[in-house]
């Protein structure tokens, strides 16, 4: 019996075709991978399913009856849940009040606690979803955050599940536990769609794989008779190469020179502990760990913008820690910060002065901005980064795609031509072509003499760009491994904290 | 038509529509006819030339109150100590006017230049508290304001700075921006004056000054700092995104208290602009804020924050103002329903993404 059906749906904003024609087919208890660059239309196809809005043309059906969806109250009627990639938690609720927000069961009006309780966990366990219903969201780590969301959607009694890129802000421990769930799920009957462009996870888990490109549906295949690389071109349409080529690496002076750092965030917890670093120019040396084991505070360190409490940090032979960022730019680092929203592009700004951030004063006379100056330069960035569309100098950077602003921040860094370029997850969240080329650049960077300092949570990252491996462990680098022939194995149990 | 409605202005536009609407239902309740009262107050406000000078005069220093407030806006701050920073602009404006002897023409400009840097100190102030020790800024404004109030007694209440027990010293007629101010002074002058009526009207039964001159200045300076300097790019930098400002290199604190120095003495450009250009020309002892500086945020947020708009936004209530006083006497209506009017008009700006929500729908509905 097929649970979902759509066919032939066709969506148009505008002048803009964001569908065309497309079909998806869910079986019951299937796993259906929908497989798309940013922007081919997967979260369209999936908000007219959700009933966020209508589809101008086409059919969908539900366990074989046609239906009509006019709102997301009304696909929760038909069994159909969304879990969303941004979490939709209260963070002073606890994670049983979370779950059970908007469709609360009360005996006369008062909530019966034990009832819920026992609920929650009946549900839980049938599917293998561990959580601790008193904790507040809060408390809770992203893995268990992401599995009340899961909760919440089969609390509501939904058979059709769609996960929205359900792994982007997962650690590799949480992606493998998430991978059992969906499976586990199957198992029990439900239906699931899983949006996504990471092709390991759809090998991984998913039966059957539909793919949509620029709104077209280009065909479902049979996750067990195509290679990774086959899935990719059917996404991109073109040949691509997953494996980053380069040569061995011929590391010159040190630039970065980091001793015996220790450094504490706000709640004054220990996050770097008598952390010790080298990195020479002509070099990618690759941070491996698990979140939160101190990367963000390492580069805050480094950029100036955490406070360290003892050791030192060297750039060329200069201190530069607790100075200012702006000093730290000055001795020729440059960073790409993973919050790209937060702390690498001012969104409201147009595509050019994003590119001279801070360095205004270079692009001015006697205190005047040079606009002719500051466009021919953003051009230049344009051009070389093949950002995209064309011609968007004086456009609002927001109305770029992720992977595009992602590629204009790149662009800018890499101009600034620095000794030490920090990558941090340069490829979150974008899609596979431009993963491609920015991995390339990052190569092309270091074969011009460039130190890179690569921070990333994927791991399959790290081991394809890095020339050395430093794995972090509270706040320590607790081994170094030459990337040659690297035990991910091992790899993986020194990252969890094991002596090896 | 959609696109119309995304526009700011249109949301501006519906705000005031809006108030007169709910205005009116008001008044009608207080059994009045809201025609005829809003018909009294537009004849109020322009209906003749005298009236028309008495609601720029009126606009003045709501551009420049204005104008300051969305300055510190754009670098993310809200300035509710515009009305301190005014009041402290009037007291160095008296002190300068009164105790320097310099020729006309310059006395003035060095007077505003005075009072542009005394506000601005005091606007620094509240932005170095904000960067060193993380006070919000609308506490200490808030604070500041009534430290400049009784600064301003304080400073009557000394001997030498009052004419009257209650009154400080008027300033110098070399001070003196008031359009023929010396002719007005003399029997001779007022004789010439009146030969003209178009004169008399105008210049002769007002207080017409060079301040809308100053006041239009400003709003240029302003709007070519803010869009062609490098200065201006690292402001709004902070205002837009503090972060990204700070990783990119930007002194964030340091930019801060330029921006507050440079909204005070906006505010402090009002100050001597008011007492430059309206007689009595000088300060009196106040029992609480005459809230000539707080006029300048509902101008600010009518303005959407925009520069130029600022210019309108203060015609707009400063008609509305002169205007009542028409139709009161007029009318018999109390001015207070120009203070409910312009609470309205505040009160439906905040409202102005409703615009924004029928232009989501409508778009939905019929796909752009």
């Amino acid at each position: 019996m097929t649970a979902v059906r759509m066919k032939g749906i066709t969506k148009n904003f505008g002048d803009f075709r964001a569908l065309n024609n497309v079909d998806l087919e869910v079986q019951k208890a299937g796993i259906v991978a929908l497989l798309g660059e940013n922007g081919a239309g997967k979260s369209t196809l999936m908000n007219i399913l959700y009933g966020l809005f209508p589809a101008d043309s086409g059919e969908i059906f539900i366990n074989e009856q046609k239906v009509n969806i006019k709102s997301p109250a009304h696909s929760i009627a038909h069994g159909i849940g969304m879990v969303h990639q941004h979490f939709m938690l209260v963070g002073k609720l606890t994670v049983a009040q979370n779950i059970i927000l908007g469709a609360e069961k009360t005996r006369l009006g008062f909530f019966d606690k034990k009832k819920i309780n026992a609920e929650i966990l009946e549900i839980s366990e049938k599917y293998g979803l561990f959580i601790e219903p008193d904790k507040k969201t809060d408390e809770i780590s992203v893995g268990m955050q992401q599995r009340v969301e899961i909760l919440k959607v089969l609390y509501r009694g939904a058979d059709i599940l769609i996960f929205d890129e359900p792994t982007a802000v997962l650690t590799p421990q949480e992606i493998t536990e998430l991978m059992s769930i969906l499976r586990n799920l199957a198992n029990a009957g439900k239906s699931i769609i899983l949006i996504t462009h990471k092709l390991k996870e759809i090998k991984q888990v998913a039966e059957i794989c539909t793919v949509i490109r620029r709104g077209n549906y280009i065909g479902s295949v049979n996750v067990a008779d195509v290679s990774e690389k086959q899935l990719a071109s059917m996404m991109v349409g073109r040949e691509v190469i997953l494996n980053v080529e380069k040569q061995p690496p011929s590391p010159h002076e040190v630039a970065l020179e980091i001793k015996n750092l220790f450094a504490e965030d706000e709640n004054s917890v220990v996050k770097l502990n008598s952390l010790n670093l080298q990195l020479r120019k002509g070099e990618i040396y690759g941070i491996a760990g698990v979140d939160g084991n101190g990367q963000k505070e390492l580069v805050e360190a480094i950029t100036s913008l955490l406070k360290v409490k003892s050791g030192s940090i060297k750039m060329n032979g200069k201190e530069i820690q607790n100075t200012s960022p702006a000093n730290v730019i000055k001795n020729k680092v440059s960073t790409i910060h993973e919050d790209r929203h937060r702390r690498g592009l001012i969104l409201d700004f147009s595509v050019e002065n994003n590119a001279i951030i801070g360095r205004q004063g270079e692009f001015s006379e006697r205190g005047i901005l040079q606009f002719e100056k500051i466009n021919a330069y953003a051009s230049e960035l344009i051009e070389a980064f093949d950002v995209r569309p064309r011609g968007c100098e004086k456009q609002p950077i927001k109305s770029l795609s992720g992977g595009n602003q992602q590629k204009f921040i790149i662009a800018r860094e890499v101009f600034n031509d620095p000794d030490l370029l920090i990558a941090v997850q340069p490829t979150r969240g974008v899609d596979i072509g431009a993963i491609e080329f920015i991995h390339k650049a990052l190569v092309a960077e270091r074969d011009k003499g460039k130190a890179i300092l690569l921070i990333s949570l994927d791991l399959d990252e790290i081991l394809a760009l890095s020339d050395t491996i430093g794995v972090i462990y509270e706040g320590k680098i607790v081994e170094e491994l030459e990337n040659i022939n690297v035990d991910e194995n091992r790899l993986g149990l020194l990252m969890a904290g094991a002596s090896v | 038509m959609i696109r119309l409605l995304r526009k700011p202005i249109m949301g501006s536009l519906f705000a005031i529509l809006a108030a007169i609407i709910v205005g009116g239902f008001i008044l009608a309740a207080a059994g009045h006819n809201p025609i005829q009262v809003y018909g009294g107050l537009v004849y109020g406000a322009l209906g003749r030339p005298r009236f028309i000078v008495n609601t720029v005069i009126m606009s003045t220093s709501l551009i420049l109150t204005g104008l300051s407030v969305t300055f510190a806006y754009k670098t993310g701050l809200f300035n509710i100590g515009v009305e301190g920073q005014f009041i402290v602009g009037t007291i160095a404006a008296v002190f300068l006017g009164f105790f320097l002897n310099l020729p006309p023409v310059i006395h003035p400009i060095v007077v505003m230049l005075g009072a542009m840097v005394a506000s601005g100190a005091y606007g620094a102030l509240v932005g170095f508290l904000k960067a060193r020790f993380n006070i919000h800024e609308v506490l200490s404004s808030i604070m500041l304001n009534w430290v400049a109030l009784n600064l301003l007694n304080l400073y009557i209440g000394v001997e030498r700075f009052q004419r009257l027990p209650t009154v400080a010293h008027t300033i110098q007629d070399s001070a003196n921006i008031i359009i023929a101010h010396e002719m007005k002074r003399t029997p001779e002058g007022i004789a010439r004056l009146r030969e003209s009526e178009f004169l008399t009207e105008v210049i002769l039964r007002t207080d017409f000054n060079f301040g809308i001159f100053v006041a239009i200045a400003a709003v240029i300076v302003v709007k070519f700092v803010l869009d062609k300097t490098s200065l201006g790019f690292a402001l709004k930098a902070v205002g837009s995104n503090r972060d990204a400002a700070e990783f990119a290199g930007i002194n964030v604190k340091k930019h801060m208290v330029l921006s507050m120095f440079f909204a005070g003495s906006l505010a402090g450009l009002a100050g001597a602009v008011h007492i430059t250009g309206i007689s009595p020309n000088t300060i009196s002892m106040l029992g609480g804020f005459q809230n000539f500086g707080f006029n300048g945020i509902p101008v600010a947020l009518l303005a959407n924050a925009a520069v130029v708009p600022n210019i309108f936004s203060a015609l707009l209530f400063g008609g509305m103002t002169y205007g009542s006083g028409y139709i009161q006497s007029r009318h018999g209506v109390a001015t207070e329903i120009i203070d409910i009017m312009v609470g309205l008009i505040v009160f439906f700006v905040a409202l102005r993404a409703v615009c924004i929500l029928v232009a989501d729908r409508l778009e939905r509905r019929v796909g752009k």
